[in-house]
C-alpha cells in the first residue's frame, strides 16, 4: 500500500499494465520526456522507451485516428488528449469511427483503446482547459465513459479500461489530480466499469455525482443539519450507467439531487432525473433537483467559481429538496 | 517514354540583418527607414519588458497562466507592412505585432488575468482575439480574406501560428482554401523550434515548414524570424501578391527563449546549450548593434528608453489591474443577442435547481395531496 494522489495512481496503473503487456502503447502530445503537462506519464518513456511512450506531432485527430489504427492491429493504444477542450479536432475520429467500428462490422473490427483526457474546471486554467463535455460522449453510442474521483478507483478503473475490448473514454478530473492522497494497493486490481460507489450511506436523500464534484458534495454535507441523512453516490462510470444503484437508493430515500459541473440543459442530470422519474415515481417525495453549471461557457478564471456548482450551491439544493 | 519532371521547387531563405547587426544593404533597399528601425527597437524593448513583468505578475499570483513571447518580438515588423484596414488573426506569440497594429496591450494582460474583456477588440481594429486551441484559427483568416475578395474590399488577412500548428489538419485546409479561393491571406508560421516539449524535428519529417505551402499552390518564403528587415520585406511582398489573388506562406525561423507557458518548465526537455546559442540570435541585440553601427543609438538613448518603457509598462499593468471587476451577469448576457428566458432565470437566481427558482414555489411546501 502506498499513499498516492490521483496522478500517481494513474501513473502506477499505466506502469503495471505496460509491464504486463508489451502491446500497451501510450501516444500523445508531450507525454514522453516531459511526462505530460500534468506529469501523469512521468518516467514512463524512460522506462519503456520511445516506441511505447510516443511524443506525437501536434494533431488530436491524428492521435485519435492512428490510435484507432493501432488498436485494430494488435496494439492496446492509450492516446492522451491534453485537455478536454482539445477533443474537438479528434471528435470525428472518436465518435464517427472508434465508437462505430464494432457495430458497423458486426464484431469483425474492434477498438480496444483507452482515451485519457483531463477534464473539468477549478484550476484557474485558460479557455478550453476547464470544460466538462462528458454528456456529449455518454450520448454517443459505442463509447464507455469513465470518470474516477479517488486514487483507488482511478487505478482500478484504468486497468479495467485498458483491458476492455472496446473504446473507453477515461476522464481525469484535473481539479483533484493532487487534491488528496489515499491508500492504493501496490498489486494490480480492477474496479469494474459500470458500477457506482456509495460513498456515504443515508436514509433521507440521495445525491448523485461524479468526478471532482464528489468532493464538493462531501464538503456540502458538512454544512447540513446533523439529523439529515444523505446517501452520496459517486457514479465512477457515466456510461454504462449503474441504474440499479441509483434506483435502489432513491426508492429508499424518496428524494434525489444530481450535481455536475457541466451545463444544465441536456446534461447527465437530465438523464438521471428522467430515470428516477420513470423508475421511482411512486417513491418520490420531492422533485429531483439538479445542481449544475449554467447554460453558458465556463467563464475565464476571474468568474470561474461563480459558474461552478460549489458546495454551498449543492447544500442549498439538498436543503430545499429535503424540506419539500 | 522519358520520365519528365512534373514539379520542381526551391525554398529561399532570406536574412537581411544578421546576428552581428550587419545589414545586407542591397536586400534592405526600400524596406525600413531609420526612424522605423528606431521605433521598432523601442517597441520590441517595451514588449520584452512587458513580457518580463507579466511573468512576474504570474509568479506573484496576479496573472493566470501566461505564454511568454520573449525572443519573437521581431514579428512586430509585420504591422509596418500591414495597412490599417488589414486583419490580424493571431495565436498568442505575436503580441508585438498586435500592439503595433493598434491593440491596447492591457487587453492581452486582461485575457491572461482570466477576464473576457481582454478579447473585446476595439471597433476600429480588424483583429481577432488570441486563439487558444492550436492551429484552428487560420481557417478563419482564409474566410476573412475570401470575404474581402467577395465584397471587393481592399484587405489582407495576416494569420500567425507556430510550427506545431502545421501538424493539425486545419492548417492544411486553410492553405488549400486560401489557394483555391485565391484569397488575400498571408500565413506566418513562427517556427520557434518547440511545441511545448516537442522539438521541430519530431513535428515534421520535412526539411522546412515553408514547403508545406507548395502543395497548396501558395507562394512560400523562409526568412530569419529575428530579423525585422527580412520579415518586413517578405510581408510587404506578400501583401502585393495577396491582393493579386496569390496567398503566401512565410516561415520565420525564430526561437522560444522562454517556457511554453508559466505552467511549463523547458529545462525538463531542452538543452541549455541550445538555449544559450539562441540567445545570441536575439532580435533585440542585433537591432541595437545595427542602430549603434549607424550612430542612431547610444547608451544615453538606451537609458532614456528603459525609463520610458518602465513607465509605459507600469501604465499598461495599471490599466489591466485597475479595471472594475466583471459582473457575473455578463456570463449570461454575453451568450446571445437576446437572452433566452430559461437562461435569464439562471442569471437572475444564480441557481439551476428548480426549488426556490419560481416565485409560486416559494413556500417549499408541497400542495396538499401531492405526496404519494
Amino acid at each position: 500500500m502506498a499513499n498516492l494522489t490521483l496522478v500517481q495512481a494513474i501513473n502506477l496503473a499505466l506502469t503495471q499494465e505496460m509491464e504486463a503487456d508489451d502491446n500497451v502503447v501510450i501516444l500523445g502530445e508531450d507525454v514522453g520526456l516531459n511526462g505530460g503537462v500534468f506529469r501523469v506519464t512521468e518516467g514512463l518513456q524512460q522506462r519503456f522507451g520511445d516506441n511505447r511512450v510516443v511524443d506525437t506531432p501536434l494533431a488530436e485527430s491524428g492521435i485519435m485516428g492512428t490510435a484507432i489504427g493501432l488498436a485494430m492491429n494488435g496494439i492496446k493504444s492509450i492516446p492522451e488528449i491534453q485537455f478536454e477542450g482539445f477533443l474537438g479536432p479528434a471528435y470525428d475520429q472518436l465518435v464517427n469511427h472508434a465508437a462505430r467500428y464494432r457495430s458497423r462490422t458486426r464484431g469483425a473490427v474492434t477498438i480496444p483503446m483507452t482515451v485519457r483526457v483531463p477534464i473539468g474546471g477549478g484550476i484557474h486554467a485558460p479557455e478550453l482547459h476547464s470544460d466538462s463535455p462528458e454528456a456529449v460522449y455518454a450520448h454517443t453510442p459505442g463509447l464507455k465513459v469513465v470518470m474516477p474521483s479517488s486514487p483507488y478507483d482511478a487505478k482500478g478503473l484504468l486497468i479495467s479500461a485498458i483491458r476492455d475490448p472496446d473504446p473507453v473514454l477515461f476522464f481525469e478530473p484535473k481539479r483533484i489530480y493532487r487534491a488528496y492522497r489515499e491508500e492504493v494497493p501496490e498489486d494490480e486490481y480492477t474496479v469494474p466499469i459500470g458500477k457506482a460507489k456509495i460513498v456515504e450511506e443515508g436514509a433521507d436523500i440521495t445525491v448523485v455525482t461524479w468526478g471532482a464534484m464528489t468532493i464538493q458534495c462531501i464538503n456540502a454535507m458538512d454544512s447540513l443539519p446533523e439529523n439529515l441523512s444523505v446517501e452520496l453516490i459517486d457514479l465512477r462510470t457515466i456510461y454504462p450507467l449503474d441504474v440499479d444503484t441509483i434506483v435502489e437508493s432513491v426508492k429508499k430515500t424518496g428524494r434525489c439531487v444530481v450535481a455536475h459541473e457541466a451545463p444544465l440543459t441536456a446534461g447527465l442530470g437530465a438523464e438521471i432525473s428522467a430515470l428516477v422519474q420513470e423508475r421511482c415515481f411512486l417513491h418520490l417525495e420531492a422533485p429531483v433537483q439538479r445542481v449544475t453549471g449554467f447554460d453558458t461557457f465556463m467563464p475565464y478564471y476571474k468568474m470561474e467559481l461563480d459558474y461552478l456548482p460549489e458546495s454551498p450551491r449543492v447544500a442549498e439544493a439538498i436543503t430545499a429538496c429535503a424540506a419539500y | 517514354m522519358p520520365i519528365k519532371v512534373a514539379y520542381k521547387a526551391t525554398i529561399e531563405h532570406m536574412q537581411i540583418l544578421d546576428e552581428q547587426g550587419v545589414l545586407d544593404a542591397k536586400l534592405a533597399r526600400d524596406t525600413l527607414t531609420d526612424d522605423q528601425v528606431v521605433m521598432l527597437y523601442e517597441h520590441m524593448s517595451m514588449c520584452r519588458r512587458l513580457d518580463e513583468i507579466a511573468f512576474k505578475l504570474q509568479r506573484s499570483g496576479r496573472l493566470g497562466t501566461y505564454p511568454q513571447n520573449m525572443g519573437q518580438e521581431a514579428i512586430a515588423s509585420v504591422a509596418l507592412a500591414a495597412r490599417k484596414q488589414d486583419w490580424m488573426v493571431p495565436c498568442y506569440r505575436e503580441n508585438a505585432a498586435l500592439y503595433l497594429h493598434g491593440l491596447p496591450p492591457e487587453k492581452i494582460l486582461l485575457h491572461w488575468m482570466g477576464d473576457e474583456r481582454g478579447n473585446q477588440i476595439p471597433d476600429d481594429l480588424n483583429m481577432l482575439p488570441m486563439s487558444i486551441p492550436i492551429g484552428t484559427h487560420m481557417l478563419h483568416a482564409a474566410g476573412i480574406g475570401w470575404a474581402a475578395k467577395l465584397r471587393g474590399i481592399d484587405q489582407v488577412a495576416f494569420t500567425f501560428f507556430g510550427d506545431g500548428s502545421t501538424s493539425e489538419g486545419d492548417f492544411h485546409e486553410a492553405c488549400n482554401f486560401a489557394g483555391v479561393m485565391e484569397a488575400p491571406v498571408v500565413f506566418f508560421c513562427q517556427n520557434n523550434n518547440w511545441a511545448i516539449s516537442t522539438p521541430r524535428h519530431k513535428q515534421t519529417h520535412a526539411e522546412t515548414f515553408a514547403q508545406k505551402g507548395l502543395a497548396y499552390g501558395l507562394k512560400v518564403r523562409q526568412v530569419d524570424g529575428n530579423d525585422i528587415f527580412a520579415i518586413y520585406k517578405a510581408a510587404k511582398e506578400a501583401v502585393a501578391d495577396a491582393l493579386h489573388g496569390k496567398p503566401t506562406l512565410i516561415e520565420t525561423l525564430t526561437y522560444r527563449l522562454g517556457d511554453h507557458t508559466t505552467a511549463d518548465d523547458a529545462r525538463r526537455y531542452r538543452d541549455d546549450a541550445e538555449l544559450e546559442a539562441a540567445k545570441k540570435r536575439d532580435p533585440l541585440i542585433r537591432t541595437r548593434k545595427y542602430l549603434e553601427s549607424k550612430d542612431l543609438w547610444s547608451a544615453e538613448l538606451e537609458d532614456a528608453m528603459i525609463e520610458t518603457n518602465k513607465k509605459k509598462v507600469d501604465d499598461i499593468v495599471a490599466r489591466a489591474t485597475n479595471i472594475e471587476p466583471p459582473k457575473t451577469t455578463d456570463i449570461f448576457d454575453a451568450m446571445f443577442a437576446t437572452t433566452p428566458p430559461e437562461l435569464a432565470r439562471q442569471r437572475d437566481t444564480m441557481q439551476t435547481h428548480s426549488l426556490g427558482m419560481f416565485p409560486q414555489q416559494e413556500t417549499l411546501q408541497a400542495p396538499q395531496g401531492a405526496h404519494a
